[in-house]
This record gives C-alpha cells, structure tokens and sequence, in this order.
C-alpha cells in the first residue's frame, strides 16, 4: 500500500513533462529551427537577379562582409539608434517626472486613474494606424500645418516628411507618445516599493523634496532604470510599424528614417535570403547580450 | 524653533504649488495624447473638399457618407475592409485563447511539479523571452513555405501558444495565488491531473487570463510585420495590411474622408475595449512589471 502511493507521488511529476509538451513543441517548431535555418541562410549567396535565381552557394562570411562593407548595417542601425535616443530621453524624463508625482502621497493628486488611463492609451493603438494618421496629420496640406497657418505661425506649409530630422523627430515623437504610459506605470510601481520611511528620515533632516528623489529615489531605483532602458532599446531595435508607414517602405529623405527591421523586411520580399540572414544573426546576437542583461536584472528579482 | 517654522511653512507652499504644476503638466500631457484622436474624428466627419480646406475644430456633417463610401468600397482601390475586420478578429480571438491556455499550463508545470529539467527550463524560457520574432522571421517564412501554409492563418495564430511573457505573468500569479495545497487535495479527492489543471486551476487563474488575454489580443490585432508577409490574397489580409495599402496607394486622389474613417474603422474595437476594461489594463501592466 505504502510503496504503492510512493510510487504515485513519484509518478505525478512525469505531468510537469507533458503539460510542457505543447509549448516546448511549438518553441523549437516556429522558434527553434527558424532560428537555425536563418544562421544557416546567412552562410548561403541566395538572391534573385532579374529572373535568374543566384544560389544558394555556400560563402562563408561573405554576406556579413556585404552588409558591413557597403555600409547600409551602419547607417540603418545608426538611423534606428538616433530616432530610439531622440524618443527614449523625453520618455524616461516625462515618466520620471510623472510617476514621481503619482507615487508622490504628500502631493494627493486626484483623478490619478483618469490621467494613467489616458496616458496609456496610445500604446494600445495599432502603430500602423497611428503613422497612417500622423501622415495624414502633418502632410503638406494636412491638418496641423492648416492649423500653424491659421495661427500665424507658418506662411507656408512646412514638408514634415520631406526634411530629414523632421521625418526622424516624427517617428521619435510617435514612439514617445506610445511608450511613455508604459514606462510610468512601470516606475511607479518600482517607486511604490521604496521604503516610505527614508522619505521621513530626509524630511526630518531638512532635504527637499528634489534632493530626496535625486538622493533617494533615482538611487534605489536603479535596477528598474536599467531594466526599463535596456527593455526599450530591445523594442527600438524592432522599430518596424511607424517609419514603415510613415513614409511608404521608403525610408525616406534619404534613407534617413530607415530602420534595420525596415531593411530586413526590403530583404525578405525581395527574397535576398542571404543578406537577410546576415543582417537576422547580427540582430539575433545583439538582441542575445541585451537580454541576458535583462535576464540578470529579473532574476536578481525573482529570486 | 522659529526656523523650524519657517521651513515648514515654505514647504506648505511648495506642496500647493507643486500640485498646481503637476496638474497643469498633466492636463497638457493629455492632451498631447488625446489631440490626434480628437483631430482624427473631426475630420472622419467632413468631406474632401472641406478637409483640403484647412482644419476646424467642429465636427462636420459627413460621417455617414464617408462611411458609407468606403463600406462600399467606392475608391480608387477598394479596400476588403469587412474581410479586415473578420480576418483580424478571427486572428486575434483564437490567438489570445491559445496562447493564455497554454501559457497557464506551461506556468503549471513548473509551478506544481518537480521534474529534473525544471530548473533549466525555467531559465530557458527567462532568457527566450526578449529574443524579437523579426530576427527568426526569415526562417519561419522558409518553414511556413515548406510546410504549405503560405496564405493561412495558421501561421499567425499557432506561434502564440509559446508566449515566454504570458508564461512568466502566469507564473507570478500562481506564485501568489495558487496554493499547492489545493491541488493535493484534488488528489485526494481522485481527480486526475488534467482534470485538475482544467477545472480547478484554470478557473483560480480567471483573473489573470483575462489581462493576458487582453494583452495577447491587443498586440495580435496591431501586428503587422509577421501578417504582411505571410498573408497575399486580398480577402484573407487583416487590418494593418489595409492601412499599409491605403498608404502606398496615390493618396493624393483619394477622398480623404474616408482615410480618416478607415483609421477609425481599424482602431475602434480596441478604444471600445480600453473604455470598458482600462481598470483591469493599467493594473495589468503594473503587475506585469520585474515584480515592483
């Protein structure tokens, strides 16, 4: 009898096996060995010229080589890294500044959930959506020049899409508005957690209430500051949906808002698989090391 | 002692006029999020000829016209905006009950049981989490050649039942929320694992399977990336490929209402949505949070 129900005990944990199964099947199916075959694709010369097809021949590196020599990794990833700065600095100031006084109980703002709610509102909107809009908003004719017009600001129309930093502060200005909810309410829940004791102690001892969040609360948390940054650079590497739209898969002026998933979405239409590859894994690795930050940061706090 | 005074009554005035400059930052932050929308149903209510115009702040008459046109597909290029709507609902629905069912499962066999591998899987799934799926994207298009599901929803529902981030939410609920000693006693009453999972966990994990079936379906419904290349045949593309086509064709000759109506079409469902549940959202996306 005794042995018997040991035997059950043991057997249980066999499930933890098989409720596994589906996630571990579908994680090396659709993940896994994409990943495999998009290393594999980066070794291969695989393109279409014209109506020939060209490979695939094995070339060892010659695809990394490419995509560094003619400079194009460069510029988009110097391109996605400018516009992730430009929407990255007001974001985590604004989101400081905001869940500081959300957090804040000597401040009692009112109607807190209306302002989060609000504020949170764009992320949830289809960025595709969101850049048809603001093309249609800044364009020549649109809206917002009407209106700079109509307040004397502007004799003539300004060309949003036509002037590279225009086009790069839109794309920027976008992915603050989108991001910016996001990030407050995570700070804020990191600033909840901080011990309201030392807020009382520097009061006591005469600190203002700028000194005590430059002295207490940028200090403690900065584990959630690095999370949060490393987190968006991730998703400022994937900047896809606003530039893509915004200015029609072009990139334009100049190719000065193109992303390198815009780049890779050019190769993967065009069917150049090896260069995509190349560009894949590269993406892949730096992607790779920033996680493993993050990882070290969540673990630290799960454990 | 009269120092002390004198602090604490600067200090009651830097807290009113604190507030005052939150307030006033606040107000002017929403309504640099809120502005666009506003301009955007303005303008879903005027015709051509008033938007080239230039912009007024009053709602036009035209709505229903616009709408009406672009329901019947009287454009340039008529866009299959009803096979839009259902194919990214379908898309969505089906991916937020997959992947939640699923990520709670996977969450439950690491929470309930001790198996070897555990621990590593467990560390596995941490470290996946952030890997994009753009980076493997050219080798998920390769397989879904192979595999013949080119064109088909498969692809773009399937893939979500290995959701790392889901996975870790339901994970942190359980720890909170799902005592082990429920499911001992399940055993004892001589329920088999399965049946317990179904009908004693899921129903426990009610609360946090409803943010992240929010979750998932949100971000399904605004993909646009993975659909865009999966997806060719007019009548099987979801809404964000319909934007992207409303953008490459000659905008200049299109009526300009039903631009703006289209962009209401394809973000509706979800303001609707947000209106109804932005409570359970924001809080969500709190808890969601490396543990606050």
């Amino acid at each position: 009898m005794k042995a018997a129900r040991r035997g059950k005990v043991v057997s249980y944990n066999k499930w933890g096996y098989i409720f596994l199964i589906p996630f571990v099947s579908v994680y090396l199916i659709f993940q896994f060995i994409p990943l495999a075959s998009t290393i594999y694709n980066s070794f291969f010369e695989n393109y279409r010229s014209g109506l020939t097809q060209i490979g695939p021949n094995f070339v060892g590196f010659e695809n990394y080589k490419t995509i560094v020599v003619n400079g194009d990794l460069i510029t988009y990833a110097q391109n996605t890294l400018i516009m992730w700065v430009m929407g990255f600095i007001p974001q985590i100031i604004v989101s400081l500044l905001l869940a500081a006084w959300f957090s804040n109980p000597s401040l009692r703002l009112k109607g807190q959930r209306f302002f989060k709610t609000v504020i949170y509102l764009p992320n949830l909107i289809m960025a595709s959506a969101f850049a048809m809009l603001f093309f249609t908003l800044f364009a020549d004719g649109g809206p917002v020049n009407s209106i700079l017009m109509q307040m004397g600001i502007l004799d003539q129309p300004y060309k949003f899409m036509s002037n590279v930093w225009s086009a790069r502060t839109l794309v920027a200005f976008m992915n603050f508005l989108m991001w910016f909810g996001n990030t407050t309410i995570l700070l804020m829940a990191g600033m909840m957690g901080i011990d309201t004791a030392l807020f009382e102690a520097a009061e006591v001892d005469g600190a203002t209430s700028t000194q005590a969040f430059f002295k207490i609360t940028i200090p403690l948390l900065r584990p959630i500051l690095v999370y949060v940054m490393i987190t968006s650079l991730i998703g400022g590497l994937q900047m896809f949906d606003v530039p893509q739209i915004l200015t029609n898969a072009t990139g334009d002026p100049m190719r000065s808002t193109m992303t390198l998933i815009m780049y890779l979405n050019k190769h993967l239409y065009s069917k150049n698989y090896g260069l995509g590859g190349a560009l894949s894994v590269v993406m892949f690795i730096v992607t790779a090391i920033l996680s493993m930050i993050v990882y070290k940061f969540t673990n630290k706090k799960v454990d | 002692m009269g120092n002390n005074k004198k602090t604490k009554l600067k200090k009651g005035m830097n807290v009113k006029a604190r507030r005052t400059i939150a307030y006033i930052v606040l107000v002017l932050i929403s309504f640099l999020c809120l502005f666009w929308f506003y301009v955007l149903f303005i303008n879903a209510t005027r015709t051509h000829a008033e938007l080239t115009k230039g912009f007024t702040p009053i709602p036009g008459s035209n709505l229903w016209t616009n709408w009406k046109n672009l329901s019947a597909g009287r454009a340039a290029s008529a866009l299959p905006i009803w096979y839009g709507l259902f194919n990214s609902f379908f898309i969505s629905t089906l991916s937020a009950a997959l992947c939640t069912y699923f990520s709670t499962m996977t969450a439950y066999a690491i929470h309930a049981y001790e198996f070897k591998l555990k621990k590593f899987m467990f560390t596995f799934i941490l470290m996946i989490m952030m890997i994009p799926t753009q980076v493997t994207a050219l080798g998920f298009l390769q397989l879904v050649g192979k595999m013949k599901l080119d064109d088909s929803f498969i692809p773009l529902i399937v893939p979500s039942i290995a959701a790392p981030i889901t996975f870790f939410y339901m994970k942190q609920y359980m720890e909170s929320s799902l005592p082990l000693s429920l499911i001992e006693a399940a055993r004892i009453d001589g329920s088999g694992e399965f049946r317990t999972f179904n009908s004693i966990v899921l129903p426990l994990m009610k609360p946090a399977i409803a943010v992240q079936a929010i979750f998932t379906f949100v971000s399904s419904w605004n993909n646009y990336f993975t659909p865009a290349l999966i997806l060719h045949t007019d009548k099987k593309k979801t809404l964000p490929i319909l934007i992207a086509q409303l953008r490459s064709t000659d905008w200049l000759k299109f009526d300009m209402g039903q631009v703006y109506v289209m962009i209401v079409f394809s973000i509706l469902p979800i303001i609707l949505i947000y209106m109804f549940l932005s409570k359970y959202i924001v809080q969500g996306v709190a808890m969601g949070s490396v543990k606050g």
